[in-house]
């Protein structure tokens, strides 16, 4: 078994995962919810399995280094962190329709992490000096936590948005999605818990930077996206507790917020600068 | 008093704005979408490159707004201003309020709690005497300490937790305070520059970023090695540089220094960056005779010049360079020379240590290619001292415990009332109130309930 044949196989079954979710919604089931829910652990144990088993693999290279170093690495980490905190909120607020939509992020995440795969990025590549330092792994597992924060914001943010435009009266599909108030309060939860991370994925980058490089802080694209990402959801946080905003432009706000989080992890790479690294 | 009467002030009126989060809100906006716009222009280039890039109208335009070191723009520096500003008076504005709910002798008023949304109301066996003790011990254990109220028949417990919780939103306002000012030590009092020590030489000089000022260290560095290694498929494993501090010419100490492993004395850093080749003295060369098939090898110094035979005319060796554009391409480290032959107008020869039969190319009666040459490396160190850091990482600090606190503790209340009713059993409510996280404190009253009911 090699670790690329494990993930390949775990991205089916967050597929299955996801249909099992949504189906258990469709049809209102809770039994399909449970075997969706059964899945994902499966799918969570397989990832850290693939996960740990490629560190393994890296040795026999004779480079040996925690497989966070590139675009299909990340991709693979970022998606056992949604899935683990689509579980966690799940059992925590007793609510599995809340998985419907997150749960499906994971899957695409895995889809496109094995698309790259299958253009060559999921070959173990040796590190580069500039990476060769602890903090790698503490500075991109915050980063990470904290976009899966953002990622499970935007799944649920998504759903208040489509319950709003086409649930009639709170019946039938739209209507079975959680209560306003739940995914309105989990949308707060989930962007506090990525601003969190977030916040801590900046702040050991810049140790790092400084204690490689002699500066903390260089304006450099990606920390600049990081940043930018930052003030949009510092303003979701103002506007939610000083202001009192809710519902429809707090979920607006959240979207946007998980776009600039997309930009910072994607875009920045067709910007000129350091984080190279996470290119395809 | 008296301000309250009198219309507004300046100065009343001017709090108002910077203590209002709209400001907050609009500045963070600001600052947002401004930041993007250095991401797209290239940052700190060179005006020939931005004036070819957008031409003489933008250029001029971008110039006067600072575009190409936006960061560092008055008006950017003004947002953050501005922002500090905000935060600074924000604080001032609402923290006295704060600080007295904070200082507060607790008190409970039970019809608050009875009137609470999130109530929970149920009946369980045994009165209320009975249970009291198990419902204390419970509460104790889930939420924390708790006063008790007698009363007829029935007892009223409260408790209430996390009060200082409510600072956790000033720890975070301060440690971006914090930031700013170790950002601005930084810029006033340090500095960011680059030394490029050849092996085997000592320097104490350090050429500055911005400015390309130089700039002399109290001590000084000796590059006693440079070396690298490579992975198997070629990519760069590790650079490193062997260096000897130096003050008032006595050796201080030695230290080998890498990527992500960097000296440091007295407060400055020294950074592995870079690293290049420097050509020794000169270099053995073969000249090849196109009419003769013969081959002269020969070795010349820099600058020396060299009668070649068979009347192929003389060569001379001027410079070494690092790199050279040829046709769009970088050719990488090559020797440069100059051949003159009677008359005819000398042609210049470059000699590309990559591809050693370059020079055939140019189908001359004589071929130049570099046999052997002296090597030495040079190190590029990134020297950089800033006082501020510490500041920076005491905000970093205050910001991860601030946003614990603001995020994930609330200041909660929590109260459960007993009163028996007739020989089977007692009434109990079970209710509290949060000031953050309501449904998360709605999910704690109905657990807190359902272990009553099992007591």
């Amino acid at each position: 078994m090699t670790s690329s044949l494990i993930l390949a196989i775990v991205t089916f079954v967050y597929g299955f995962s996801s249909v099992f979710y949504i189906s258990s919604w469709i049809f209102n089931k809770k039994i399909l919810a449970r075997i969706g829910a059964a899945l994902a652990v499966v799918a969570i144990f397989g990832n850290i399995a693939g996960f740990i088993l490629r560190w393994v693999e890296s040795y026999g290279h004779g480079y040996g280094h925690i497989p966070l170093s590139n675009l299909y690495e990340s991709l693979v980490f970022f998606a056992l962190t949604i899935a683990v905190v689509c579980l966690f909120l799940e059992w925590k607020y007793k609510n599995s329709h809340i998985n419907a939509f997150s749960i499906s992020l994971a899957f695409l995440i895995f889809a496109y992490a094995s698309l790259k795969a299958g253009q060559g990025a999921g070959d173990i590549q040796p590190l580069i000096p500039a990476l060769k330092s602890n903090w790698l792994t503490v500075h991109v597992m915050t980063c990470f936590l904290g976009y899966a924060g953002f990622a499970i914001a935007f799944g649920i943010s998504i759903m208040y948005l489509a319950k709003k435009a086409l649930s009639n009266n709170g019946k039938g599909l739209m209507g079975r999605l959680p209560d306003y108030d739940l995914l309105d309060e989990l949308t707060q939860q989930t962007v506090m818990f990525g601003f969190l991370f977030l916040s801590l994925g900046i702040i050991t980058g810049s140790v790092w930077a400084n204690s490689a490089w002699g500066s903390y802080w260089t304006w450099d694209p990606k920390e600049t996206w990081s940043l930018i990402t930052w003030f949009v959801y510092a303003i979701f946080l103002h506007l939610r507790h000083v202001r009192g905003w809710n519902g429809t432009k707090i979920a607006m706000i959240s979207i946007i917020g998980f776009m600039a989080v997309m930009f910072t992890y994607f875009g920045v790479n067709y910007l000129p600068g350091l984080h190279s690294y996470g290119k395809g | 008093m008296s301000r309250k009467k009198k219309p507004k002030g300046l100065f009343d009126k001017i709090w108002d704005i910077f203590s209002s989060v709209r400001l907050s809100v609009l500045v963070l906006l600001l600052l947002a979408a401004t930041s993007i716009i250095g991401t797209v222009i290239p940052q700190n280039q060179l005006p020939d490159f931005y004036f070819h890039k957008y031409g003489e109208v933008l250029f001029r335009v971008f110039t006067t707004l600072n575009m190409f070191d936006m960061y560092h723009s008055w008006w950017f520096r003004f947002l953050i201003l501005v922002l500090s500003m905000n935060i600074t008076i924000c604080s001032f504005d609402r923290l006295p309020h704060v600080w007295k709910i904070v200082r507060k002798k607790p008190s409970f008023d039970v019809e608050k709690f009875r009137r609470n949304k999130d109530t929970q109301t149920f009946k369980i066996k045994g009165s209320a005497q009975e249970k009291e003790n198990l419902v204390i011990a419970l509460v104790r254990k889930t939420f924390g300490h708790c006063v008790v109220e007698q009363k007829d028949g029935g007892f009223i417990l409260f408790s209430e937790k996390g009060r200082y919780s409510r600072m956790g939103v000033y720890v975070v306002h301060s440690s971006i305070l914090l930031l700013l000012m170790g950002g601005m030590l930084g810029s006033l009092r340090g500095f960011e520059g680059s030394m490029m020590i050849p092996e085997g030489e000592t320097s104490s000089q350090v050429i500055l970023r911005n400015t390309n000022e130089a700039r002399q260290l109290d001590f000084s560095i000796r590059c006693d090695d440079f070396d690298m290694s490579h992975y198997d498929n070629g990519a760069p494993k590790e650079y490193r540089s062997d260096l000897t501090v130096f003050e008032n010419d006595k050796e201080i100490f030695k230290k080998r220094i890498i990527v992500n492993d960097p000296l440091r004395y007295k407060g400055i850093n020294v950074f592995q960056s870079s690293f290049g080749t420097l050509a020794g003295n000169g270099a053995t060369l073969a000249f090849t005779s196109k009419d003769s098939g013969m081959v002269y090898e020969r070795k010349i110094a820099m600058g020396e010049s060299l009668e070649l035979p068979e009347n192929l005319g003389t060569f001379t060796l001027n410079h070494h360079s690092n790199s050279y554009g040829y046709m769009g391409h970088d050719l990488g480290e090559c020797f440069i020379g100059k051949l003159t032959h009677g008359e005819q107008e000398p042609q210049e020869v470059i000699l590309p240590i990559r591809f050693n039969g370059f020079d055939k190319m140019r189908k001359g009666a004589v071929s130049v290619a570099v046999v052997d040459y002296e090597k030495r490396y040079y190190t590029g160190l990134q020297v950089t001292k800033d006082p501020g850091v510490w500041l920076v990482y005491l905000g970093f600090i205050l910001m991860i415990i601030g946003c614990w606190v603001a995020f994930f503790m609330s200041h909660q209340s929590l109260c459960v009332e007993c009163q028996t009713m007739g020989d089977t059993g007692c009434r109990v409510m079970v209710s509290g109130s949060a000031n953050k996280n309501r449904m998360g404190m709605a999910l704690k009253i109905k657990r807190i309930a359902s272990l009553i009911k099992d007591v």
